[in-house]
């Protein structure tokens, strides 16, 4: 498996929307420490980048690169490869590839500027998001045979784990505001991998808020050693059920 | 050395495959023949493992297609259309596919004839649709396999490498091999033809050898004895044009898949 | 002439007279109860190092007290161990070890009642239920003491420094721990607190009820139950003090409630659920604090009026300003808010446009705490942008009309 993925990921390395991507988070990321007189405001726009533009980025290329490897694909399977290695490989290599520019553009000037707790958060809770995102897309594009239709549903995708989905958790929280709600809403977070993410970021960032009132709840949840392994376990799931159902949809898919 | 064993494929709602068994053993030349949408290109995914038929079985050297993939190392592919990574070098895809089948590239003929080494250090997009199908073909023979599947060989190449091509396949004929061709353009294959399987609507038309078809027909022309077979069947007209065409090379192929 | 040469003659014989007593183990005075039976006023006594048991010791005599290395007082956890009412009276260098414990009173290691110009200096309080416990004095000084207790339930440990209906007190340079309010003040007037530490207590750090014209400074407040409590107070400064980490669903750095006349200058306010919590407070002045990463720098009760917030400076706080209403009463200007984004096109150092201190979901959570959960979530800061674009939700008058550009130097 080693073999192919080492050749896509120097593919996808060279890719120009890759590069670009990546020149895009640097340039991004030292401008914002730069700019602001605090890391702290710096460490809030990276946030943003993190929850919004990283799980975008990662549906959109990874769909775009699929389709855009169809037909190399098909050459793969025509050699005596197995559906679920030439998959992996291209999983694995584009994963890759998107994590180092990760790194190199969000990781570097994190290091640099704010190596502390919420630093370190902001790249766990992105890394995770990166692979989780593709591992979803994975799952879409390998499902839906044509281009348009495959890039419309990660749009949709994103549109709602960005913004629906929490729009639809504060309608349900003030449905039932009556309600003692506050390990419903725990789950609830478990549901939706950039929920997950930001509370995770923000168990370092909002340390003082989350201590009053029911945050202390979540606090006492999401920071004790049962939270961090079950954000991570979460997370690992997030990222394993897509790419499974992915690898099941592809051993029996027709090319 | 291929079995092919009642098998049905179906679309939606179209019945690409449909009920077809047929057997093909060394030395043959087979041109799988028939119009757009017949079934060839399902048929050629069916034995390599690409396509899951609903029904049936195949066996590639008495290994059924749908288990172990390391049937497939018997098998030189060459697609209709080859795309390959943008950003992968030409020397790089020859490294890969050497790894991959974890072989020396045994027969480097057209590799040579072709002059592929001197594009070596050429990304993959920067190479016309010509050059992609040369370099589509010399992979498929590189590992010298006993089984050479070729769809659409001649389609996008130049009159000069559609001979070097076809001189290679002649070569390979001779050396016993299994050679399978799909073709719009029946004069192409004049010369190297053995046997002709025709499909249509998924159907098995008819499955014979050129001699027979000659003795048939009375006719000595491949594509005149095809004439005279179809007759009696009722293919599309315009296919029909299309197969006798003498003039085939500036016509642009049907991006089909 | 005369009356220099009587007074002089007098102090001679003052001199002359007052002693120095030595108790100790291998003394001839081997009890403080003893010696200070022996003692006149003006007298001197030295306790020699070791550990002396012996229940409750009375003192009314104006003698002062020295320890040498730290002579221990054991309570055996049943007695109060020093109860002191005079004047004149210096205590210092002593350990005040395992006092007892009482529910009916207040036990405490240190008993200061009815008394006046006393001092206590330089002394260790160890395990008591109260350490330092004032009633009725004047002119008490009480400083560079230690204060450690074991923190139990709130019940069952009582207050480090607790004064009550006294004036003129002066509580400087003490480091109070683990006990129920590091510092307790009722009914205290014109007093000064100053560069004390009071540190993980479980309740307040500081507990401030009915004392007027009292000025706090320097203090550092740290990881306290619920913070520091000002109420019921008028006129009182609060300078340069540090209120940190006071975490929990009702920990302030300070809460003040019914506070009127009074000013809040040069404060750091720093990881606290809540900087400042005011409620049913007037005319005060908060200024050139700093309020940083707090969960809010400050909440501000609709009961609050008249109250002016200027030159503060804010920032990495998750929320600026809380409210429960929708009445502003309260003028704020030149602070610097680091969320703001407005511009500056005459280069004055102040925004052209009003900065909104009241974000649309500091009023949400506000309502409804269980979706502090969405916060920092894309849709959240939509609505934020939202508001801030057609404010319907938020105090419409509850802004900044002059915000600063840049940070403030304080």
């Amino acid at each position: 498996m080693l073999k192919l993925s080492r050749y896509v990921l120097y593919d996808i390395l060279r890719n120009k929307i890759v590069i670009a991507y990546t020149l895009f988070l640097l340039l991004v990321s030292f401008s914002m420490f730069r700019m602001e007189d605090n890391s702290s405001k710096a460490q809030l726009s990276l946030l943003t980048i993190v929850l919004i533009v990283l799980p975008l980025v990662s549906l959109v290329f990874t769909t775009i690169h699929y389709y855009n490897s169809y037909e190399f694909i098909e050459l793969m399977l025509s050699q005596p490869l197995s559906r679920t290695k030439i998959l992996l490989s291209e999983y694995a290599g584009v994963c890759l590839s998107l994590l180092s520019a990760f790194w190199i553009g969000v990781g570097v000037p994190v290091l640099l500027f704010s190596a502390d707790a919420t630093g370190f958060a902001l790249l766990f809770t992105g890394s995770a998001l990166t692979i989780v995102f593709t591992s979803i897309a994975f799952y879409t594009s390998v499902r839906s045979k044509d281009k348009a239709r495959g890039i419309g549903f990660a749009l949709l995708l994103w549109f709602y784990f960005a913004l629906i989905y929490d729009g639809l958790v504060l309608l349900t929280l003030y449905a039932f505001s009556d309600y003692p709600m506050e390990k419903f809403t725990l789950l609830l977070s478990a549901l939706n991998p950039i929920d997950l993410g930001r509370i995770f970021i923000m168990l370092k960032m909002d340390i003082s808020v989350l201590m009053g009132y029911t945050g202390a709840l979540y606090k006492d949840f999401f920071g004790s050693g049962t939270g961090v392994l079950f954000t991570t376990g979460i997370m690992l799931l997030w990222a394993l059920i897509p790419l499974w159902l992915a690898l099941r949809s592809f051993r029996r898919k027709d090319m | 050395m291929i079995r092919i064993e009642e098998i049905s494929k179906k679309f939606r709602r179209l019945q690409a495959l449909d009920h077809i068994s047929v057997r093909f053993t060394e030395g043959q030349v087979v041109a799988l023949i028939g119009p757009n949408g017949s079934g060839k290109t399902t048929l050629i995914k069916s034995v390599l493992g690409m396509v899951r038929p609903d029904s049936g079985r195949i066996f590639v050297k008495d290994q059924p297609v749908s288990g172990d993939p390391s049937y497939r190392e018997h098998i030189g592919y060459m697609p209709q259309i080859g795309r390959y990574p943008d950003n992968m070098k030409v020397g790089q895809l020859f490294d890969m596919m050497q790894k991959i089948r974890n072989r020396e590239h045994t027969d480097t003929d057209l590799l040579y004839k072709f002059n592929i080494p001197a594009i070596y250090e050429k990304p993959m997009r920067t190479l016309s649709g010509g050059t992609r199908q040369k370099v589509s073909a010399a992979l498929a023979f590189l590992f010298d396999p006993s089984i050479l599947i070729l769809d659409e060989p001649t389609a996008g190449l130049d009159p000069l490498s559609t001979e070097i091509l076809k001189e290679k396949i002649q070569k390979e004929k001779k050396k016993n091999k299994l050679i399978l061709i799909t073709s719009h353009v029946l004069s192409d294959l004049e010369e190297l033809t053995t046997h002709i399987m025709y499909l249509q609507d998924g159907k098995l038309q008819f499955f014979k050898d050129f001699e027979t078809l000659q003795e048939e027909t009375g006719e000595l022309r491949l594509s005149k004895a095809i004439a005279r077979v179809m007759q009696g069947f009722e293919p599309a007209s315009e296919w029909i044009d299309e197969l006798f065409d003498v003039h085939p090379k500036g016509k642009q192929q049907d991006k089909k898949k | 002439m005369k009356l220099f040469l009587t007074f002089f003659l007098c102090s001679l014989t003052q001199l002359a007279t007052a002693r120095t007593l030595l108790v100790g183990p291998a003394e001839s005075i081997r009890s403080l109860q003893k010696a200070f039976a022996l003692a006149a006023d003006g007298d001197t006594i030295r306790l020699r190092q070791g550990i002396y048991k012996e229940g409750t010791l009375q003192l009314t005599k104006s003698i002062t007290l020295l320890g040498e290395n730290y002579p221990v007082l054991e309570g055996e956890k049943k007695f109060e161990i020093l109860h002191i009412s005079g004047k004149n009276i210096t205590i210092r260098g002593i350990h005040f070890r395992n006092s007892g414990y009482s529910a009916m009173n207040d036990f405490a290691s240190i008993k200061l009642v009815d008394g006046s110009h006393i001092t206590l200096d330089q002394n260790i309080v160890s395990n008591a239920y109260f350490a330092i416990h004032v009633s009725n004095c004047t002119y008490v000084h009480i400083r560079n003491n230690r204060i450690t207790g074991i923190p139990a339930s709130e019940q069952m440990t009582g207050n480090g420094i607790h004064l009550w209906k006294s004036s003129h007190a002066t509580i400087e340079n003490n480091v109070i721990k683990g006990h129920r309010d590091g510092i307790y003040f009722e009914f205290v007037t014109s007093s000064f607190i100053r560069n004390n530490h009071s540190e993980n207590n479980i309740r307040y750090g500081l507990h401030f009820m009915f004392s007027n014209d009292d000025s706090y400074m320097q203090n550092r407040f740290i990881n306290n139950g619920a913070g520091v409590a000002v109420m019921y107070s008028k006129r009182v400064r609060m300078e340069k003090n540090h209120f940190e980490e006071n975490w929990g669903a009702s920990a302030y750095g300070i809460l003040l409630k019914d506070i009127t006349d009074s000013h809040i200058l040069q404060n750091v306010f720093m990881k606290n659920t809540v900087g400042i919590f005011m409620e049913g407070s007037s005319r005060m002045e908060i200024t050139r604090n700093r309020f940083l990463n707090n969960g809010w720098a400050m909440k501000i009760q609709a009961s609050c009026d008249d109250n002016l917030f200027h030159y503060n400076n804010f920032t990495g706080n998750s929320f600026d300003v809380g409210t429960n209403g929708t009445m502003v009463l309260n003028r704020f200007e030149n602070n610097y808010w680091d969320k703001y984004d407005g511009y500056d096109m005459n280069k004055d150092g102040i925004g052209d446009v009003p900065y909104h201190p009241v974000s649309m979901y500091s009023v949400i959570v506000e309502q409804n705490p269980t979706t502090l959960i969405l916060f920092r979530s894309f849709m959240v800061s939509l609505l934020d942008r939202a508001e801030k674009a057609i404010p319907s939700l938020t105090p419409e008058h509850l802004i900044d009309n002059k915000p600063m550009m840049k940070m403030l130097r304080l």
